[in-house]
């Protein structure tokens, strides 16, 4: 299935898909030395976001979340690629940054957690494997 | 949006990595909140400067913007820093050494426009800090959007920031005329106004009937209580603030304030003197008016309060009370001027349990780190503290 949405930042990646239906915050959400979600509010708390496609509507709290996603980065903990409903100022920068594809605009309603998707963020293009 | 052949250059990493990537932010916020183009700023005020808040995940990207060449294109200020023992203070000189690597003047303070960047009327800037955005924009009338540390830095870098939001005539009109009933008069009255409104309104301009302040700090106060506890970069107050008589339409939603709207904020905050370990004020930070009403109530006292007195204040008002005589007097009395430091931004919920402030801003910080929390006029936290 092809799920058509728009650059955020370049570059093309693959991987399985790790889905939240709720909003992020990246500081205090996620533990920037293993990649792993603590956010007790999460649906995907415990989970590692380590070389997964990270799909969730939208960032939120602090903007320091942005240097989060870079110290995930450099840590080796990072996703493969992020794939939300609506980029905001937080995500998109760490993105960016941290030369992490991503995509926005998708009808993120339609992929689901262990499938295997491809982002080719430089086109805005998803395809998820059914 | 539209790019400049200079813009699309430096975009495809022309002008090497650093302005590339600060171009490639400014490029993808200008297309998710629909610019049409970038334009050029006057000024840039760079929030993310505390290691409490930045920690090293900050420091590490600080570095190796600087290692790539990062260098800021315009006048760049930047916010105050933390303050502790070792090693934070190791951490913290650190960032401060990066960022001046960058050509920012390392002023440290979130009040710029006392002293080191006060911009013009109608002038387009990139400012981080959300008590000096709505200052800016409210006060002063310039032009910017509520950025946060990164695209600030990257539109010091680039000397330009996406054309939207606040840099746009029609997104500067009230949403929201709010009439003030209750009784608004001293420095405290603004931090529970701004503190209420701030937690009732969203992402408003407001436009206030019925205020009439009595000073430039009271203005700055409400601002910084707004955008503390909500999301507000800009509001109006008839007759006082210079866009006011463009700012209204006809059909904008009406809301009036009551006294009672204040007492719930008046009763969150009033914590017994005996669990306050320390009187803050200074936030944002004072202005030298301030500093010299608090040597004057200190004086009045005559006696040196238990509790310490913090004043924190940028080092330009600081200079300023030295050399006019507040200082000596201030530090007579127990009391101390912490030249370009924030205490919210500083790991105080190690060293007190409650602190009494006269900000609506500091009040909600200091509460939301679990500290027990005094929220009192200047003059009664002078006069009145055991």
């Amino acid at each position: 299935m092809k799920l058509k949405g728009r650059k955020i930042s370049g570059g093309k990646a693959r991987g399985i898909a790790l889905v939240s239906r709720k909003s992020l915050s990246f500081l205090g959400g996620v533990d920037p030395e293993t990649g792993v979600i603590k956010d007790t509010e999460s649906d995907i708390k415990g989970e590692s976001i380590r070389g997964k496609i990270l799909v969730f509507p939208r960032g939120k709290g602090s903007t320091v979340g942005s240097y989060v996603i870079y110290q995930l980065k450099k840590n080796g903990v990072a996703p493969a690629a992020i794939v939300v409903e609506e980029a905001e100022t937080i995500v998109a920068t760490g993105a960016i940054i941290a030369g992490i594809p991503m995509v926005d605009k998708v009808d993120i309603g339609k992929i689901k957690t262990g499938q295997f998707v491809e982002v080719d963020a430089d086109k805005g293009e998803i395809n998820v494997e059914e | 949006m539209y790019l400049t052949k200079e813009e699309e250059l430096i975009l495809a990493g022309e002008y090497g990595f650093a302005l590339q990537k600060a171009i490639e932010i400014l490029v993808a916020l200008g297309e998710i909140y629909g610019a049409d183009s970038l334009i050029p700023i006057k000024n840039a005020q760079v929030a993310g400067v505390s290691y409490k808040n930045i920690g090293d995940a900050g420091i590490e990207f600080l570095r190796d913007f600087v290692d790539a060449g990062a260098k800021v294109s315009v006048y760049t200020t930047l916010n105050p820093a933390g303050i502790g023992e070792e090693p934070f203070m190791e951490k913290q000189r650190e960032i401060l050494e990066l960022y001046r690597a960058m050509g920012i003047e390392i002023t440290s303070t979130c009040t710029p426009y006392y002293g080191a960047n006060l911009p013009k009327f109608g002038d387009h800037i990139a400012w981080s800090e959300s008590s000096a955005v709505v200052f800016a924009n409210s006060i002063i009338g310039a032009r910017t959007n509520r950025e946060g540390g990164p695209s600030s830095l990257a539109a010091a870098i680039v000397g330009k920031t996406p054309n939207y939001g606040l840099h746009l005539e029609e997104n500067r009109r009230a949403t929201v005329v709010v009439d003030v009933k209750a009784k608004v008069r001293n420095f405290v009255d603004y931090s529970f106004l701004g503190y209420y409104l701030g937690k009732t309104l969203k992402n408003d301009v407001p436009y206030f009937k019925g205020l009439n302040p009595e000073s430039l700090d009271h203005l700055k106060e409400l601002g910084a209580s707004m955008a503390a506890t909500g999301s507000i970069a800009l509001y109006h107050v008839e007759g006082h603030t210079p866009e006011y008589k463009e700012a209204l339409e006809d059909k904008v939603e009406r809301i009036q304030v009551e006294e009672k709207d204040l007492e719930e904020v008046k009763e969150k905050f009033n914590v017994d003197w005996s669990e306050i370990d320390a009187i803050v004020i200074g936030c944002p930070h004072a202005s030298i008016q301030e500093v010299k009403e608090i040597a004057k109530l200190l004086k009045i006292r005559e006696k040196s309060p238990k509790i310490p007195v913090l004043i924190t204040a940028s080092r330009a008002v600081k200079a300023l009370a030295d050399t006019l005589g507040y200082t000596e007097v201030i530090e007579r009395y127990n009391g101390k001027i912490i030249a370009d430091v924030c205490l919210i931004v500083s790991p105080v919920e190690k060293w007190y349990r409650g602190i009494a402030t006269n900000s609506g801003k500091a009040s909600f910080y200091f509460s939301s780190f679990g500290l027990k929390v005094r929220l009192e006029d200047t003059e009664k936290l002078i006069l009145e503290a055991p």
